[in-house]
């Protein structure tokens, strides 16, 4: 067998367990099927009214329900989901008892829509200042909406019910926030801190209010008619991102402990790395500087050179800006070897989802890697002639794939890319 | 599991190197550190009357932020945050180093969400007077909104903010959570450099206390100060935390790094440690810290211990029970002097920390109930607690190098 450690002498870090949810489905079984067939999950928004939006449709999770409904709430409900999946797969510790911390990407938590508007109705006037919200906000009879909109009541829950060990980290990279939550779990396992992690990243927040910030950023597609053709991952025709919901989980464990306990070894996160863009609150710099010293750095994290990648999982959001950036700064770091190299965008069939992206998209990678096929791009029928990727378009492809470079970029300078193998290098 | 004390062999020292402050009491060291002696504590009872808040000394942002343009794309929180950040950079000598800004890596805890409270009173006074057409909700959100208030409200933007003003490339994390969040960003910062994965960090959080639609959440849980002042300690019949309006940046640094530069240290950051009390039972979180101050490296030097206790019940009164098993260490308290900011309780607490013990003594006691004692002669090892107001415990061992 191989050696536990990695060229640079840490411990090598597998996954051992995987969960998935996605607005194609639960499971990782559901998920690869529908996404190697290319089907879409973007769908008419129908979970509130989308009057007055430019963006009528994104990629929901339906099919799972909270009473009292809130965007944090659907994301703790997903992220338990997740993980029971991951668990189960992976067979680590007991039940309640994960062996552990716990690095959730959660997206950033606040009062939303139905429970101010629910103050606003107890207020009982028609002029509604915040000090009437305030004057009866107290009392008790709200106590449960303070421990919904707490910041690290998700992570709190969690790390409770799963009983991971030690203070569970509620993170945002924004958009990379996924990658990093994997990060974070890659790094404790390498200081020896502990032999597992869960990994979670979770978002729900189709909301009124979260499609509108994205709506006045000119951030959204409004391609809305039909939805499943709104994401276009490298079109000419691409006009932005759709939003989407979804949640992934991830069971790290060292090498040494997986193979020690009999467990199957999904893959291994065999480099991570990130990188800060100082240049802009929403914008890469236009050197694409950063994005190719974080490619670069992973690489180095991973002891690979750019001949030993043999798939790339884009970032690919559909936005004008990110996949022309994208393409530019990964033809810088892999040069020639690009053209030899397949890329596919998840978000063209799940969207885009946003906090979960890069562990959803590091799952997806895992089981390209498993199943030795690449899931097609959709909306690939007008290729942008300035994005000369091998884009691997409208059908899924099979391809022998070692190595695969999982990239995310988010608002805020965040760029993080992970390398995943098989087998530990 | 989430012991990160540097006493393990192989790992190497971290030293405080840089400070910056930006809080109710004043900007940067010398002013905190003068109110402090002189037990100065700045409330507003009126502003946000019956919530009492610590507000922000105001402060020049233009000398830290100088660019208009990135002052107006902030709110109050990452405007504090940007400021108290380009302090400590300026404490550490490493403002508009290039070599070492490309790569210091930044942990920052933060909330975030601040809100156009014009926007959501609008709105729900519009729908008070019968305004109920289905998309009523989003037409006055696209209108309403300003579309840079969302970068203003993101919390990993407060990161975002300081790379783009102090010109930071290196890596960014944000971790959200409420206290504890601030002492994990400490943790995990500390433990990449201990390990040798960094050699220099920012770390810190800000806060901006002054928002209604921050003590609106609050007061779901009952958690606001209400009507009359009085120091942390003595609010057991009158429970409550009175938000601060604080920004607090560290930069720690390897010692060897350090060294190579020529810098001095404040103090070093020995060990920073969490928890998660499930706080069922009475007694969870005083065993939880019990726990944390047994995972601290020895303490046998002149001691003390800088608490980040809120005022907010049952928590206050755990820790205070925690406290009596300690009696002999003299206890200060960031709430009575600061208030409490939340995120920023924790790195402000190891500020305080490296500032006393670098200034070789403990800063005097604001209490009438016999918790905080008089400390005579230069404190060596200071412990930092910070224990949530509803969720989190963290501790940190400051020490003199």
């Amino acid at each position: 067998m191989t050696a536990p450690r990695d060229k640079l002498g840490r411990p090598v870090v597998v996954v051992t367990g995987m969960g998935i949810m996605t607005s194609l489905g639960a499971g990782k079984a559901d998920n690869w099927a529908k996404l190697v067939a290319g089907e879409s999950g973007i769908r008419t928004i129908t979970r509130f009214p989308v009057d007055g939006l430019k963006t009528t449709m994104a990629g929901t999770v339906d099919f799972v329900s909270v009473d009292p409904f809130s965007s944090t709430a659907l994301s703790e409900r997903m992220a338990e989901l997740v993980t029971q999946e991951a668990l189960e797969q992976s067979g680590i510790g007991a039940k309640a008892d994960f062996p552990g911390p716990l690095f959730l990407a959660v997206a950033p938590v606040e009062v939303e829509w139905p429970q101010r508007r629910e103050l606003g109705r107890a207020v009982g006037q028609q002029d509604i200042t915040y000090d009437d919200l305030l004057r009866i906000s107290g009392g008790g009879k709200y106590s449960a909406y303070h421990h919904r909109f707490m910041f690290g009541s998700v992570a709190a829950y969690l790390a409770e019910t799963f009983g991971t060990k030690g203070s569970p980290i509620s993170l945002s990279t924004a958009c990379a926030s996924g990658a990093t939550s994997i990060q974070l779990g890659v790094e404790a396992i390498r200081r020896g801190e502990t032999d597992a992690a869960l990994c979670v990243a979770t978002d729900g927040t189709v909301n009124p209010e979260a499609m509108v910030r994205f709506s006045l950023l000119s951030a959204l597609s409004t391609q809305n008619d039909p939805p499943q053709a709104a994401s276009r991952p490298f079109s000419k025709n691409r006009d932005g991102f759709v939003m989407a919901e979804g949640a992934g989980a991830l069971v790290l464990e060292s090498y040494e402990a997986a193979t020690a306990r009999g467990a199957k070894i999904l893959g291994v996160i065999a480099g991570c790395g990130e990188l800060t863009d100082s240049f802009h609150r929403t914008r890469s710099s236009p050197d694409g500087k950063p994005i190719i010293g974080c490619m670069n750095k992973t690489l180095a994290d991973a002891g690979m050179t750019p001949d030993q990648i043999d798939h790339i999982n884009a970032h690919g959001t559909a936005t004008p800006e990110n996949d022309k950036m994208e393409y530019n700064t990964t033809s810088a770091v892999f040069g020639e070897l690009l053209r030899k190299i397949p890329v596919t965008s998840n978000k063209s069939m799940v969207g885009h989802t946003i906090s979960a992206a890069g562990a959803v998209e590091a799952i997806f990678s895992l089981l390209t890697l498993e199943h030795q096929r690449i899931p097609p791009t959709i909306n690939y029928d007008t290729p942008d002639p300035t994005i000369l990727f091998d884009v691997v378009g409208n059908k899924a492809r099979d391809a022998r794939v070692t190595a695969v470079m999982s990239n995310s970029f988010g608002f805020g300078g965040q760029n993080a890319s992970l390398i995943l193998t098989r087998e530990p290098a | 599991m989430t012991d990160t004390s540097v006493s393990k062999p192989g790992q190497t020292e971290v030293w405080i190197t840089g400070i910056g402050l930006a809080t109710s009491l004043g900007e940067g060291l010398d002013a905190n550190w003068a109110a402090l002696q002189e037990k100065r504590i700045n409330v507003d009872e009126k502003g946000f009357a019956p919530y009492i808040v610590h507000p922000l000394m105001p402060v020049s942002f233009d000398s830290q932020i100088p660019k208009k343009g990135d002052q107006r794309q902030m709110e109050a929180w990452q405007r504090i945050g940007t400021y108290a950040a380009g302090l400590a950079l300026d404490s550490a000598g490493i403002k508009g180093n290039k070599d070492i800004l490309s790569k210091i890596d930044m942990v920052v805890a933060a909330g975030g969400g601040e809100r156009d409270l014009n926007v959501d009173t609008g709105i729900l006074t519009a729908e008070a007077k019968g305004a109920n057409a289905p998309g009523f909700l989003n037409e006055r959100l696209m209108s309403d909104l300003r579309p840079t208030l969302f970068l203003a409200q993101l919390s990993n933007l407060l990161a975002g903010n300081i790379a783009i003003v102090h010109g930071l490339g290196g890596t960014s994390r944000t971790f959200m959570g409420e206290e504890v969040a601030g002492a994990d960003a400490a943790r995990i910062a500390l433990a990449r450099i201990a390990s040798g994965e960094s050699d220099i960090a920012l770390v810190g959080g800000s806060h901006n206390g002054e928002r209604k639609d921050l003590l609106v959440l609050y007061e779901f849980g009952d958690f606001n100060l209400k009507d009359k002042f009085a120091p942390v300690w003595a609010r057991k019949d009158h429970p409550g935390f009175a938000l601060g309006s604080a920004g607090a940046f560290l930069v720690l640094e390897s010692k060897a790094h350090a060294e190579a530069r020529g810098a001095k240290p404040f103090a070093k950051l020995s060990s920073v440690v969490a928890d998660l009390a499930k706080r069922k039972q009475p007694g969870d979180m005083a065993a939880t810290l019990e726990k944390l101050w047994t995972q601290l490296p020895k303490r046998d030097g002149k001691g003390a211990i800088i608490s980040g206790a809120t005022g907010a019940e049952p928590a206050t009164s755990e820790e205070r029970n925690f406290l009596k098993n300690h009696a002999e260490f003299p206890v200060r308290s960031t709430g009575t002097m600061f208030g409490h900011a939340m995120e920023t309780q924790f790195p402000l607490g190891i500020a305080l920390a490296a500032l006393s013990i670098s200034r070789g003594a403990l800063f005097p006691p604001h209490d009438s109930t016999g918790t905080e004692i008089e400390m005579q002669g230069a404190p060596t090892q200071i412990v930092v607690v910070g224990a949530g107001h509803w969720r989190g415990e963290g501790m940190a061992l400051v020490e003199a190098v």
